[in-house]
């Protein structure tokens, strides 16, 4: 019985927790698809495709999925470096897009879960304050 | 015999050739480019404005919020430059010279400017002078209001014309149904001011109750390109629209040019913002963009030194598509577009210099000079 009771009150808390998360990270990336449609989308487009050797895909990018703190850091403070994404270099500036530790939260998770992008984790505002340049 | 067949051929050909094309929507290489271009100025990452002073010194803005004067090769900053907003396509933007700055020393600036008690920012418009490289006597002319933390279309090119007016364009600043269209608030506008920033007496919309009166034409979008036609002396813009409307007019005092209510343009996803590209009372571009090229600075060639065939040609540069854009008209007939210096990179600004030659503002680069080859 303890036992039983035990699982319960886990399981019940785990799920809980789970189902908020999900609720929290909703509402982030709907304040996220915002900030993209104000800042992002002239260069990488509405479905995250971006230009081919011009402006990198966020779609299925190698490079932003398995580079979590380098594209929070070129989102906070603008980027100019050569990557490689999918196979393809890009060597464009991105200049400082000038937004709080909170629209970057929320436009990381927007871009990290959408277009068939999946992210575990999602992006707090104390993950943003703690990147510096 | 055989000859005059070999050119009826040809001729056919030809004809085929050039009834086949539709010049206008479409860009053409060339081969027998007139000029090689040579990194002038440096390590610049948003060279946003270029003007020259009338001995060849350039001036340049950087968005971040830096301003350089370039002379015999080397490059100064200048201090006391105003704080500017730099937030999405905000900072430090357009810079001009009085075009009798020999005789008064004023230089104009436009930027992103959180002065005012809304959170955010909008377009500010200053004058001032240089002296011992730093900014003196600065005075700010105009500012759009209320500020908002939008990140968008903050337009903000600075003309003179030949009559002693300057002229500002402010875009709608991401707010397409609330700005372009009402005369009250600033944004999608292009303004008009005596050089000192008074409003003009015969400005068009002076008697109209609540309306910003250095506004001069409406229903814009976000002009980032504004030049004299030096032949003509009317103002010509070119605008960003929304995906596939991209446009030049030519700017008349009290006009609408329609924004949102016409557009060639449809909303980056794809789904429309109106039926219509023509409506009774507003103007229609002489040019628009299909696909859009997202057009920033605009100069005219004044000169042989390209090519007699080039004289009073159009440049307008693309940050889309990363080249220059050569258009030639006849009257105000686009006729011929050709792409010139592709994939340097985003061109943010063009200008002819008081040498007659063309500069050219590239993102992650510099300032490029075009050399003729001669």
């Amino acid at each position: 019985m303890k036992t039983f009771l035990f699982l319960y009150f886990t399981i019940i808390t785990s799920f809980s927790i789970f189902l908020l998360q999900e609720s929290e990270l909703e509402a982030s990336m709907q304040r996220g698809s915002e900030i993209y449609a104000d800042f992002c989308v002239t260069c990488h487009l509405d479905a995250g495709e971006g230009v081919a050797h011009t402006f990198p895909p966020l779609a299925k990018s190698d490079y932003l999925l398995e580079n979590r703190e380098a594209s929070i850091r070129g989102v906070k403070y603008g980027q100019q470096a050569d990557i490689i994404v999918n196979g393809i270099s890009y060597n464009n500036a991105m200049p400082n897009p000038g937004l709080e530790d909170e629209e970057i939260a929320d436009v990381m998770n927007f871009i990290l879960n959408s277009w068939g992008n999946s992210s575990d984790k999602i992006v707090t505002i104390e993950e943003v304050e703690s990147i510096t340049k | 015999m055989k000859k005059s067949i070999v050119s009826l051929y040809l001729i056919v050909v030809a004809f085929n050739f050039s009834c086949g094309q539709d010049t206008v929507n479409q860009v053409t290489t060339i081969n027998d480019i007139p000029f090689h271009e040579e990194l002038l100025v440096d390590d610049l990452t948003i060279p946003w404005g270029i003007a020259f002073l009338p001995d060849g010194e350039m001036l340049i803005t950087e968005k971040s919020g830096n301003l350089y004067l370039f002379k015999n090769g080397e490059r100064n900053k200048i201090s006391n430059v105003p704080e500017v907003y730099e937030r999405g396509q905000g900072g430090l933007l357009d810079i001009a010279v009085h075009p009798d700055y020999k005789n008064n020393g004023w230089i104009y600036l436009s930027y992103a400017s959180e002065d005012g008690e809304e959170k955010g920012g909008h377009t500010a418009f200053m004058r001032a002078k240089i002296k011992d490289n730093s900014l003196i006597n600065k005075e700010l002319l105009y500012k759009g209001s209320p500020n908002t933390t939008k990140g968008q279309h903050f337009g903000s090119r600075i003309e003179f014309d030949n009559k002693g007016y300057v002229f500002l364009s402010i875009g709608e600043r991401g707010a397409r149904d609330d700005n372009p269209q009402d005369l009250t608030r600033d944004g999608g506008k292009i303004y008009r001011f005596y050089d000192d920033g008074r409003i003009p007496e015969d400005n068009p919309f002076l008697a109209i109750e609540g309306a910003k009166t250095a506004i001069y034409s409406y229903g814009h979008r976000n002009p980032q390109g504004l030049i004299k036609n030096p032949f003509t002396g009317d103002i010509w813009d070119n605008e960003h629209g929304p995906k596939g409307g991209d446009e030049i007019n030519i700017i008349k005092p009290g006009a609408n040019y329609g924004w949102p209510v016409i557009t060639y343009g449809v909303n980056y996803s794809g789904t429309p913002i109106t039926d219509i590209t023509a409506k009774e009372g507003m103007e229609q571009p002489i040019h628009y963009w299909l696909p859009s090229i997202a057009p920033s600075g605009m100069a005219f060639i004044t000169t042989e030194n390209y090519g007699a065939d080039w004289k009073g040609a159009l440049l307008v540069g693309s940050l889309k598509f990363q080249y220059l854009e050569l258009l030639k008209l006849d009257g105000t007939k686009v006729t011929d577009r050709i792409e010139l210096i592709k994939g340097l990179g985003r061109v943010r600004d063009v200008v002819e210099g008081p040498d007659g030659l063309i500069y050219v503002g590239v993102e992650g680069k510099g300032v490029y000079k075009l050399v003729p080859n001669k």
